[in-house]
């Protein structure tokens, strides 16, 4: 009765439900991180903010520093490959990472196949803008999904439009009959078995958390309100101009993000939020890369 | 009987799908004013105890749960709920102290040492066994009852009305944990 690798890397994703992963530079922002009631860090050399204003070819991060964010924290930490980039993968297996998100944010290394992620023994968390993405990421061996949501915008539209979108569609597979799943997969491009436990349970076969361009509590608890399970805040809290004070609000209001009192307390005097790009203002959409 | 869930973050739904399927009436403990409502035991589920540890003080959880747990409040702690209930906590910060055990946090390493196994626990029966970056007791004080050792390793102990494991029985469709819980949260009532 061995229990698979794959459900012990879903398992941990729900050990991290109802937390807040938060994206850090430096050994330094980890540990802020950590105090402020992160339940996880993602490791990575430049926020999404700075990748979107420096432009060019975005990688993975230096394996040393991962590993400096890896001494200087207890809880779990995540890295970023690019898309379809398997060796950097395999890099960050090596190095023992916690979870990698192949992750749109980094410029994507192959512009037609996703990582075969059922060929490593570390979890892999991807993004995804709806159900259809979401089901063919967990194909592929994903144990997460996550909103992708507009990255490095401070811009919570996306991440909204994403999770509704999603949840929308769950509802639409839960009401079908079970002889209508076999076309609503072929229109979904999934495999018939995931669509019939989506069917079945009403929900992803996986943990989803909401992602890109949160910025404040009110945020955070409106993705949880729309259903994420956890929310990842990359730019936003370092971006900001409070970050440990920022970063512990977040943490609050997603522990309790229907308590409107505690969240109006929670928003007060947190100093500047991330000034933020409308993702009408943008060139570059990163929500494309990677279907 | 009733079971609060400390739902702070973490696998509390997991508890919760447990507690269900056992036909036991449960609610979560987000906020002090949860703390109103009666209930007759405590379960601290799995997650991160840093976090949890932190929100327990910043929503002034903390000394009101302190208080009941060293009146005798029936408490099963999981994973990290085993850390927020140890008295020592190696390279961490003790939470309610209220049991005799020093534990070391993430014993196993990393994911890739997270592992899934079966071992005998005492007056249970042998169980499955889902260690996910798992910390164990690496010891405990005369007043507890080791129910249960994965090499060498203390994985399950009790102590009067405190149960924990580094283990997580929710995630398990084996519900004799949480009944040899409710039986020990019983006698207690």
């Amino acid at each position: 009765m061995e229990k698979s690798r794959y459900e012990l890397n879903k398992e941990l994703a729900q050990m991290l439900k109802g937390g807040v992963i938060m994206d850090v530079t430096t050994p330094e922002q980890a540990e802020i991180a950590e105090a402020a009631g992160a339940c996880a860090v993602m490791a990575l050399e430049r926020i999404p903010a700075d990748i979107r204003a420096a432009g060019g070819v975005s990688r993975m991060s230096d394996p040393k520093m991962i590993r400096g964010i890896q001494e200087a924290v207890s809880i779990p930490v995540m890295a970023k490959c690019r898309i379809g980039h398997f060796v950097e993968a395999q890099i960050l297996e090596a190095i023992e990472i916690d979870y990698i998100d192949e992750s749109e944010v980094l410029s994507p290394a192959d512009d037609i196949y996703h990582i075969d992620k059922t060929k490593f023994r570390v979890p892999f968390v991807c993004g995804a803008r709806d159900l259809g993405e979401a089901l063919r990421r967990i194909a592929e061996g994903a144990s997460m999904i996550r909103t992708k949501g507009e990255p490095g915008t401070g811009d919570v539209v996306q991440a909204v439009r994403h999770m509704r979108a999603m949840n929308a569609e769950i509802r639409r597979v839960q009401n079908l009959r079970e002889d209508e799943l076999y076309e609503a997969a072929k229109q979904l491009q999934v495999p018939v078995s995931l669509l019939r436990c989506v069917h079945e349970h009403g929900r992803l076969p996986v943990v989803n958390f909401a992602a890109g361009g949160v910025a404040t509590p009110a945020d955070a608890a409106l993705m949880m309100q729309l259903g994420a399970e956890g929310v990842f805040v990359g730019s936003g809290i370092f971006k900001s101009g409070n970050p440990a004070k920022r970063a512990a609000a977040i943490v609050q209001a997603v522990a309790n993000y229907t308590d409107a009192k505690r969240i109006a307390e929670l928003s007060a005097d947190l100093g500047e939020a991330m000034v933020g790009i409308n993702e009408n203002e943008i060139a570059l959409l990163m929500a494309e890369r990677g279907k | 009987m009733i079971v609060a869930i400390l739902a702070l973050q973490g696998a509390f739904a997991e508890h919760a799908a447990a507690l269900d399927r056992l036909g036991t009436d449960h609610f979560e403990i987000r906020r002090p004013q949860d703390l109103d409502r009666p209930f007759d035991a405590l379960i601290l589920p799995g997650g991160e105890s840093t976090v949890m540890g932190k929100l327990l003080r910043d929503l002034d959880l903390f000394e009101p749960l302190r208080v009941r747990m060293a009146e005798g409040l029936p408490v099963f702690g999981t994973c990290a709920g085993l850390i927020l209930l140890a008295r020592t906590v190696e390279g961490g910060t003790p939470c309610f102290a209220a049991m005799d055990i020093a534990v070391k946090r993430n014993a196993y390493g990393r994911q890739l040492g997270s592992f899934y196994t079966q071992a005998p626990v005492l007056g249970i029966g042998t169980l499955p066994m889902t260690f996910i970056r798992a910390p164990y007791i690496a010891s405990a004080g005369p007043a507890v009852q080791v129910l249960a050792q994965v090499d060498g390793h203390i994985v399950a102990a009790r102590q009067g009305n405190l149960l924990a494991t580094s283990f997580h029985p929710e995630l398990s469709a084996d519900l004799s944990v949480h009944r040899y819980f409710l039986a020990l949260a019983g006698r207690a009532q």
